[in-house]
C-alpha cells in the first residue's frame, strides 16, 4: 500500500528538522508536480533515523536525483522498515513499470522485487 | 549406541561452521542490521564456493544434481547455517541453494520439467499456499478456497494468508477444496503459475521478521489446467501433512543454531563485562542463566537428531518431529531472551543481532504448526498407543 500521508515541503532550519522523528521508517521524495523521484528508508545503520536521512537528502548529501528534483516529502515510522521499503518499491514498480529515477542510480540498494499483479488504480479497497 | 558424530558428519559441521564465520559474518558487518540479501557479486561468489564444497542443494537427490544428504546430516548443517544475523529466516542468504518444493519430486515428468528442474537450477521460485484467513492450524477444516471442475480446467476462487514469498514466486502449490463432501480427502493440490489471470497478491503483511514477509493472496475465477494437479485429486491434505512433518526437523535445528550463537555471545560478554568490580560471569544469577541455556540447547539438539535418525531409518517420526519442533522453538526463544538480559541495554539494540533473533524466533512458535498443534499431535499418538 502506498504511503497514506500528505505531502509536505522541506524547510531549511533546525526547528523544522527537529520536528521530524528520529525513528526508523520509510520515506518518499517527490518533485514539484508530486511525482515520486525517490523512495528511501531510515534503517538500522542510520545515525538519526528519518530526520537524519531526510536532512541528508535535502542538503544534497545523498541521492543526486532526490537532491536535484526533490521538493516534497512524506514518511512513515515503521520498525519493519526493510519489508516496508520493499513494499513501496514493489508497488511503484508495479504501477509504473520502473523504479523512481533516484532508486535507479548506480550504487542504490534495491532489494529483489516481486509482483502484486494489480495496479493501484485497480484497487477496490 | 554411539552418539558421536561420524568423521563425515564432523567434516560437514566444521566446514559449514568455518564457512559461516569466515564468509558470511564478515559480510554482515557492512550490511543493514535487518538485511535480507547479499550483494549480487558476493552471492554468486559464495554459491560457487558451496558448489565446489559439494554442499549445494543439500536436500536434493544426487541424481538431480544435489548433495543428497540424509536428514541427520541436513539437520547438522541447518544448525550451523543459521548462526549469523539473518540466519534464522535466510540461512547463509540461500547460497547453499534453495532446493525445491520437495512435493514436486512426486510430480509428473511434465510438471518436473516445467517447475522442479528450473527451481533446482535457480531459475524459478515457488510458494506453498496452505493457510487461509479462516485458519492454518487445521487446514482440513479451514480451507475455503474452492476448485470447481470445468471441462479440462479447474476454476479456483478464494484467498490465502501468511503465504511467504508469493510475490516473488513464479509458481506455487495451492491447496483448494475440490469436494466439500469429503472433508480432508476433498482437498486437492494445484500447481499455479503466478501470472495466471485471476491471481493477485493483495498485500505484503509486515510481521516481526525482517525477511520473507508473508503475503495475502486472492483468486478470482482463476483457471488452472487439470494436468496441473499435483498427485491425486483429493490427495492434497496428505501432501501438505507430509511436508509439514518433514520440515519440522531442520526448522527446529535452525532455531537451535541461533540459540548456540546467542549463547556464545553471552558467555563471552559475561566474562568481559564488569559490574560492581567483578565480571558478570562471577555472579550466580548469570551462571544459572548460562547453564539453563546449555540445557535448553542440548535438549533441543538431541530431540532434533533423534527425530532425524528415525526419519532416515524409514520409521514413523511424527511424534519425534513434533516434540523437536515444540522444544526447539520454545527453548531457543528462552535462550535468546536470557542472552539479551545478560547483555543489558546492548542486547536490545540493533548493534547486536540478539533483538532480530528475539523477534524472529517468536514467529517460530506459531509457524509450521504452532506449539499447541504439536502437543495435539503428540497427545494423539501417545494416547492411541496407550490404548493398545
Amino acid at each position: 500500500m502506498p504511503l497514506q500521508k500528505p505531502w509536505r515541503r522541506w524547510e531549511a532550519g533546525r526547528t523544522f528538522e527537529r520536528a521530524i522523528p528520529n525513528s526508523l521508517g520509510v520515506y518518499e521524495i517527490a518533485d514539484e508536480h508530486g511525482e515520486v523521484v525517490y523512495i528511501g528508508m531510515a534503517g538500522g545503520k542510520s545515525l538519526f533515523g528519518l530526520r537524519g536521512e531526510l536532512a541528508r537528502q535535502f542538503a544534497g548529501k545523498a541521492n543526486a536525483v532526490a537532491s536535484a528534483r526533490g521538493r516534497r516529502f512524506r514518511y512513515e515510522e515503521n520498525m519493519q522498515y526493510m519489508t516496508r521499503f520493499r513494499d513501496l518499491l514493489q508497488r511503484f514498480n508495479e504501477d509504473h513499470g520502473r523504479l523512481p529515477p533516484g532508486n535507479e542510480q548506480p550504487g542504490e540498494f534495491v532489494p529483489t522485487l516481486g509482483r502484486f499483479h494489480w495496479k493501484s488504480a485497480e484497487a477496490t479497497i | 549406541m554411539d552418539l558421536e558424530l561420524s568423521d563425515e558428519q564432523r567434516l560437514i559441521v566444521e566446514t559449514v561452521r568455518r564457512f559461516v564465520q569466515e564468509q558470511i559474518v564478515p559480510l554482515e558487518r557492512e550490511l543493514d542490521p535487518d538485511c535480507t540479501e547479499l550483494p549480487r557479486d558476493d552471492r554468486q561468489r559464495l554459491i560457487a564456493m558451496t558448489q565446489q564444497m559439494g554442499f549445494f542443494n543439500p536436500d536434493v537427490p544426487v541424481e538431480l544434481g544435489g548433495a543428497g544428504l540424509s536428514t541427520t546430516d541436513r539437520t547438522l548443517m541447518a544448525e550451523e547455517m543459521s548462526q549469523h544475523r539473518a540466519g534464522l529466516y535466510t540461512p547463509c542468504y540461500g547460497v547453499f541453494g534453495a532446493g525445491g518444493l520437495a512435493q514436486l519430486y512426486a510430480g509428473t515428468e511434465e510438471q518436473k520439467e516445467k517447475y522442479l528442474y528450473p527451481t533446482l537450477r535457480g531459475e524459478k521460485r515457488g510458494f506453498f499456499g496452505l493457510s487461509e484467513p479462516s485458519g492454518g492450524s487445521d487446514p482440513a477444516r479451514a480451507i475455503r478456497t474452492t476448485a470447481v471442475r470445468d471441462g479440462d480446467e479447474w476454476v479456483i476462487n478464494g484467498s490465502k494468508l501468511w503465504i511467504s514469498g508469493a510475490d516473488t514466486s513464479d509458481f506455487g502449490l495451492l491447496f483448494a477444496r475440490s469436494d466439500a463432501s469429503k472433508g480432508r480427502n476433498g482437498i486437492t493440490c494445484f500447481i499455479v503459475d503466478t501470472d495466471t489471470p485471476g491471481f493477485q497478491v493483495r498485500r505484503i503483511v509486515h510481521v516481526l521478521r525482517s525477511t520473507h514477509p508473508p503475503t495475502e493472496l486472492s483468486f478470482d475465477n482463476m483457471r488452472v489446467p487439470h494436468k496441473n494437479i499435483l498427485g491425486e485429486e483429493g490427495g492434497g491434505f496428505a501432501i501438505a501433512n507430509d511436508r509439514l512433518t518433514r520440515n519440522r526437523i531442520p526448522y527446529s535445528a535452525e532455531c537451535i543454531g541461533v540459540g548456540v550463537a546467542a549463547q556464545r555471545m553471552a558467555v563471552a560478554w559475561s566474562k568481559e563485562r564488569v559490574t560492581f568490580g567483578e565480571p558478570l560471569a562471577s555472579r550466580q544469577a548469570i551462571q544459572w542463566m548460562l547453564v539453563d541455556n546449555e540445557i535448553d540447547i542440548a535438549t533441543a539438539r538431541w530431540l532434533c537428531l533423534a527425530a532425524a535418525g528415525k526419519a532416515d531409518g524409514g520409521k514413523p517420526f511424527r511424534t519425534e518431529a513434533a516434540m523437536a519442533k515444540l522444544v526447539g522453538t520454545e527453548g531457543a526463544g528462552r535462550v535468546v531472551d536470557r542472552c539479551i538480559q545478560i547483555h543489558g541495554g546492548l542486547g536490545v539494540s540493533k548493534d547486536l543481532p540478539l533483538e532480530r533473533w528475539y523477534r524472529e524466533l517468536r514467529i517460530r512458535r506459531i509457524g509450521e504448526g504452532p506449539s499447541e498443534v504439536q502437543r495435539i499431535i503428540m497427545a494423539r499418538d501417545l494416547l492411541h498407543s496407550s490404548l493398545h
